[in-house]
């Protein structure tokens, strides 16, 4: 499968806003504008793969935290997420109940996200269960961390996928770290990939900083998979650049020289390198590009500002699909 | 009219949501050929299918993340837990998701779902075949809870739950599955849920009670009645929300309440109850409100002397009202 310049250049661009707003979260939380901010800087390219790889509004996703690049893709706005990021009114995936970065929007089939780690991965195998019963061609794409495939949540609902044959891609972004403890803390084995063979599905690792692979490995899986061929289970490498939230300090375990090492292995400059070997894009292209998204991502600062916030009184629902007295 | 027992009522409501509404489903342990450990099924996997009545894998927490994320897509799983004493595996998809995901999304997703578990003792089933698991789940904005006392009630309770916009913990006491019997109607019915049910009237003293214990409540309130008093019985039904109305006109008229029920008295759903009455009723009591429950321990032992003094019964009832009564 060749991919189309036209193609590859949206895929850059996607990582390149999502990078820019990700960058800006991080500025507006030291200048004290923002009280939380958790970073998906390094994560962009199979994220941005992924989106790229799904129908959008058409198949499904349950996404996680880290998901900035793969929400923008999807069709979250720069707007949307700053409103999301000041807490302001409009907010779409909770109305701002939520902190930042528990992502969902109805619109393109993705699903709210809570805290509690891996439990969405449940959710995709009863969506995908769903799908199933309904005899419809969708696929669900669920996202998790390494880490938190440690999760019973993960292996029940991996299992469901597995035995019913469902339609749902289980996405591992490998990081290399929950918070500070390392994959070899987690798994016994190499890669959440090798997990796949004591559930009965197939497992591939793969290059989380090749935007391209990504696309290509995702969208061949979601093809069997609408088409009846169940589910897949892939591990994407790659290295959180950031340390894991805004709360966070990475030097209380890990080395400077370590994340220094690893910022090689930028998948957003590694893409703008692949860009410009292709003859796609040259150097000054990609400046124009880079001044378009920066002065976008300050666009939508500027109106999250503006925003208003919600009420207060909004606080007080909406607990039930519809009116219950005495609540 | 036909006579019914308490299992063949939740039954027929839950053959007829399956044959009302193509997006209901069963889910859960032995439910398909097997028809339940209880029978709650029987002959429903042979007149739906495998699709409309699946047995899920020996894993609670994905018997409802998967109803979770099927209720997402739009579907009406009916979840089974085989016992409400192995509901705690899924305690954190039922309080973390189902229950918080209206709210936190600003409802632009809701999930619409049943969780059907037999609770209760006094069947020799011991610490983790007994207990009552109402207080856990009566606590939790965003769920509703309920438990039918009479087949009547069990039908036209479990249809309106199916039909429910919002996840609902349908506790059904199933020492009462075969031992309850009663009319119910051929014709097509509902019973709301939120309503609480005055099921005997008096004027002496009022019985709270709802499950098994109402239907000794009625028992004791016969045995009242050849001593002279007349108690009022009311059966809760729905515990959350809960009735606040019928509870407290009650209470102005007969001036006098117990509150049973056979979980744990200390932070059991009885507190509640007695609760609402003090703050709301105070100036209606003519006596300290009374609580009968089952006693401090973890659970109900198996050994059938320890059993009956663990559980409380029609004659326990009727000594607490008596003095009650003659307060
Ligand atoms: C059930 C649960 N336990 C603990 C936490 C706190 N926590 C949040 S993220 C995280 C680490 C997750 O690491 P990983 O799964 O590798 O994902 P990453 O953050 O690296 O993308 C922890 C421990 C949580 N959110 N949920
Ligand atoms: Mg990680």
């Amino acid at each position: 499968m060749e991919l189309s310049s036209e193609l590859k250049k949206e895929m850059y661009w996607m990582m390149l806003l999502s990078r820019r707003l990700d960058e800006r979260a991080w500025v507006l939380h030291r200048q004290g504008k923002i009280a939380f901010h958790i970073s998906g800087i390094g994560h962009e390219a199979a994220q941005v793969g992924a989106a790229f790889a799904l129908k959008r509004g058409h198949d499904w996703v349950t996404p996680y935290y880290r998901d900035l690049a793969l929400m923008v893709s999807l069709g979250l706005t720069p707007e949307e997420f700053m409103l999301s990021l000041m807490g302001k009114a409009g907010e779409p995936s909770s109305g701002s109940r939520q902190m930042p970065s528990h992502f969902g929007l109805r619109r393109v089939n993705a699903v709210s996200h809570s805290a509690p780690v891996a439990t969405q991965a449940v959710h995709a195998a009863g969506i995908g269960l769903a799908i199933k019963i309904k005899k419809e061609k969708k696929v669900v794409l669920t996202t998790i961390g390494e880490g938190s495939t440690s999760q019973g949540e993960w292996y029940e609902a991996v299992n469901w996928a597995a035995v019913h044959q469902l339609p749902v891609i289980f996405l591992v972004q490998n990081n290399q770290y929950a918070i500070s403890v390392p994959p070899e803390m987690q798994m016994a084995v190499k890669s959440a990939a090798d997990k796949a063979c004591g559930l009965g599905l197939p497992g591939q690792m793969i290059d989380g900083t090749d935007v391209f692979a990504v696309y290509k490995i995702i969208a061949e899986l979601a093809d069997a998979a609408r088409n009846g061929k169940g589910p897949a289970l892939v591990e994407a490498k790659m290295y959180r650049i950031t340390p894991h939230s805004s709360d966070d300090d990475d030097r209380t375990y890990r080395s400077r020289e370590e994340v220094e090492e690893n910022k090689k292995f930028d998948p957003l400059l590694l893409t703008q390198k692949r860009l410009m070997d292709e003859g796609i894009y040259t150097e000054k292209d990609l400046e124009g590009l880079d001044k378009k998204a920066k002065q976008m991502v300050t666009d939508a600062v500027k109106l999250a500002e503006d925003a208003p916030y919600p009420t207060a009184q909004e606080a007080a629902y909406p607990v039930y699909a519809e009116e219950v007295p005495n609540v | 009219m036909s006579e019914k027992s308490m299992v063949e009522a939740i039954r027929d409501a839950m053959d007829e949501e399956l044959a009302r509404d193509e997006n209901v489903f069963i889910v859960g342990e032995d439910v398909g050929q097997r028809g339940g450990v209880f029978r709650a099924t029987v002959g429903l996997f042979e007149k739906f299918g495998a699709d409309r009545v699946i047995d899920s894998p020996l894993a609670e927490l994905s018997i409802v993340g998967v109803g979770i994320g099927a209720a997402l897509y739009g579907m009406k799983p009916i979840c089974e837990i085989q016992f409400a004493d192995f509901i705690f595996p899924a305690f954190n998809q039922i309080i973390s998701e189902a229950a918080k995901m209206t709210y936190r999304s600003n409802a632009t997703w809701t999930v619409p779902m049943v969780i059907r578990a037999p609770y209760g003792g006094g069947i020799g089933g011991g610490l983790y075949h007994s207990q009552s698991v109402e207080a856990f789940f009566a606590h939790v904005p965003g769920l509703k809870v309920v438990i039918p006392s009479s087949p009547y009630d069990a039908k036209g309770l479990l249809k309106s739950a199916v039909r429910d916009p919002n996840p609902v913990i349908f506790l059904e006491p199933k020492k009462g599955y075969r031992l309850i019997k009663g009319e119910v109607p051929d014709e097509e019915y509902v019973v709301p849920i939120g309503p609480a049910r005055v099921s005997r009237f008096g004027e002496d003293l009022t019985i709270f009670a709802y499950g098994m214990m109402h239907y000794y409540a009625l028992q004791a309130a016969e045995q009242l009645e050849q001593e002279g008093y007349s108690a009022e019985v009311i059966d809760l039904r729905t515990l959350y929300p809960v009735d606040r109305n019928t509870i407290l006109e009650s209470v102005k008229k007969t001036g006098k309440a117990l509150i049973v029920h056979e979980d744990n008295l200390t932070g059991g759903y009885g507190g509640e109850i007695s609760a609402i009455i003090a703050e709301h009723g105070f100036n209606d009591l003519d006596a300290p409100i009374r609580r009968l429950a089952g006693p401090d321990v973890p659970a109900v032992p198996f050994s059938h002397p320890m059993q009956e003094w663990f559980m409380v019964n029609p004659e326990k009832i009727f000594k607490s009202a008596l003095e009650l009564a003659r307060y």
